[in-house]
């Protein structure tokens, strides 16, 4: 339960992070100079809540409520696994360094600790380091990269982040079948939004949290998960 | 630079501060484990049906054309399906984009 043994632990994550913040980055750079998207993995270390998060800030008709609603949804599984890693934690894991090191808490790092047998803070912090550090400079040089390259490479990796969260849901969809209704629900809402000319004056921000919370719902309430132990929700 | 800076500062501020809010709040006080099913099935749902939201129908306008979009959507789904990881469907979702544009060029 050493830094060191963390950070070696931390070291595949760190480098899966590297790539996805890379088109993070490449994503952002179409609006903001690299300083500013790099700030933003810096303060937040999520994915998908990142992303709505840039689609909000660029979205002429975006406000800060939406901003906070649609954070606080997408990110609200976090709240979860927290929980669940709170029972986990040895005992010298106090208040301040709940609060200093709550910001590791990301699907991934998640994961590993739940394998553990305790968690102590010295770990927590080993096993965030490389995938924060992965997160930000992965983030930086895919927004140079963004501002350097050719357009038609910068066009092509424009459906990078497209292409990883694609890799995310569909081997989720393969091994649990409700997923697919789930999945079917939000992406014909989602059209909807985008192609019903009634409902394509909803903001990119609200039609992400509606899309979710509904399929989300309606699949919770028909398909319900097993509970499992000891993890906290999906991965 | 589309958004002037103190509108981004204060976006960065909502935004870091709510996901720390998430994080830090029930990590702090919440000891307990969340009993409800139907609450924890919505919760491990949430995140496939945010992603798949965010993908369809917006990767179709990810390019310069509606047809690469397309057509690395489809290329994706089956590099995933055949068991590719991220970074090798991210690979392959790009290429598609690169090849289909060639593709258009030459046409």
């Amino acid at each position: 339960m050493s830094y060191t043994q963390g950070v070696k632990d931390g070291l595949p994550i760190g480098l899966g992070y590297f790539a996805v913040s890379f088109s993070f980055g490449i994503a952002g750079s179409n609006f903001l100079s690299w300083p500013l998207v790099t700030l933003i993995s810096m303060t937040n270390l999520t994915s998908a809540g990142q992303f709505a998060g840039l689609q909000i800030m660029t979205d002429a008709a975006g406000t800060f409520i939406e901003m906070a609603l649609a954070t606080f949804f997408i990110n609200l599984r976090y709240s979860l696994m927290a929980i669940s890693l709170s029972q986990k934690v040895s005992p010298d894991f106090g208040t301040v360094k709940r609060l200093l090191l709550a910001t590791g808490i990301t699907d991934e790092i998640f994961a590993v600790s739940m394998a553990q047998k305790s968690v102590t803070p010295i770990y927590f912090l080993g096993l965030m380091t490389l995938p924060y550090i992965g997160w930000s400079s992965g983030t930086a040089v895919g927004a140079i990269c963004g501002e350097i390259l050719p357009a038609m490479v910068t066009n092509a990796l424009g459906v990078a982040l497209y292409g990883m969260f694609i890799a995310i849901v569909v081997p989720q969809m393969k091994v649990h079948k409700p997923t697919i209704f789930a999945v079917a629900i939000a992406v014909a809402l989602s059209c909807a939004f985008k192609f019903v000319p009634a409902l394509s004056c909803v903001s990119v921000g609200f039609a992400i949290i509606i899309c979710a919370l509904v399929a989300s719902l309606l699949a919770a309430a028909l398909f319900p998960m097993q509970l499992e132990d000891d993890e906290g929700g999906a991965k | 630079m589309n958004i002037d800076a103190q509108t981004y500062v204060i976006y960065l501020l909502v935004m870091a501060g709510v996901t720390l809010f998430l994080r830090a709040v029930p990590f702090i006080l919440l000891r307990k484990k969340l009993k409800s099913v139907f609450w924890s099935s919505f919760l491990a749902y949430v995140p496939y049906t945010v992603l798949s939201a965010m993908t369809v129908p917006a990767i179709f306008f990810a390019t310069d054309s509606r047809i690469t979009g397309i057509s690395a959507l489809v290329t994706a789904v089956i590099a995933s399906l055949l068991g590719g990881g991220l970074v090798t469907v991210a690979v392959v979702s790009c290429l598609t984009v690169l090849g289909v544009d060639g593709l258009l060029l030459v046409l």
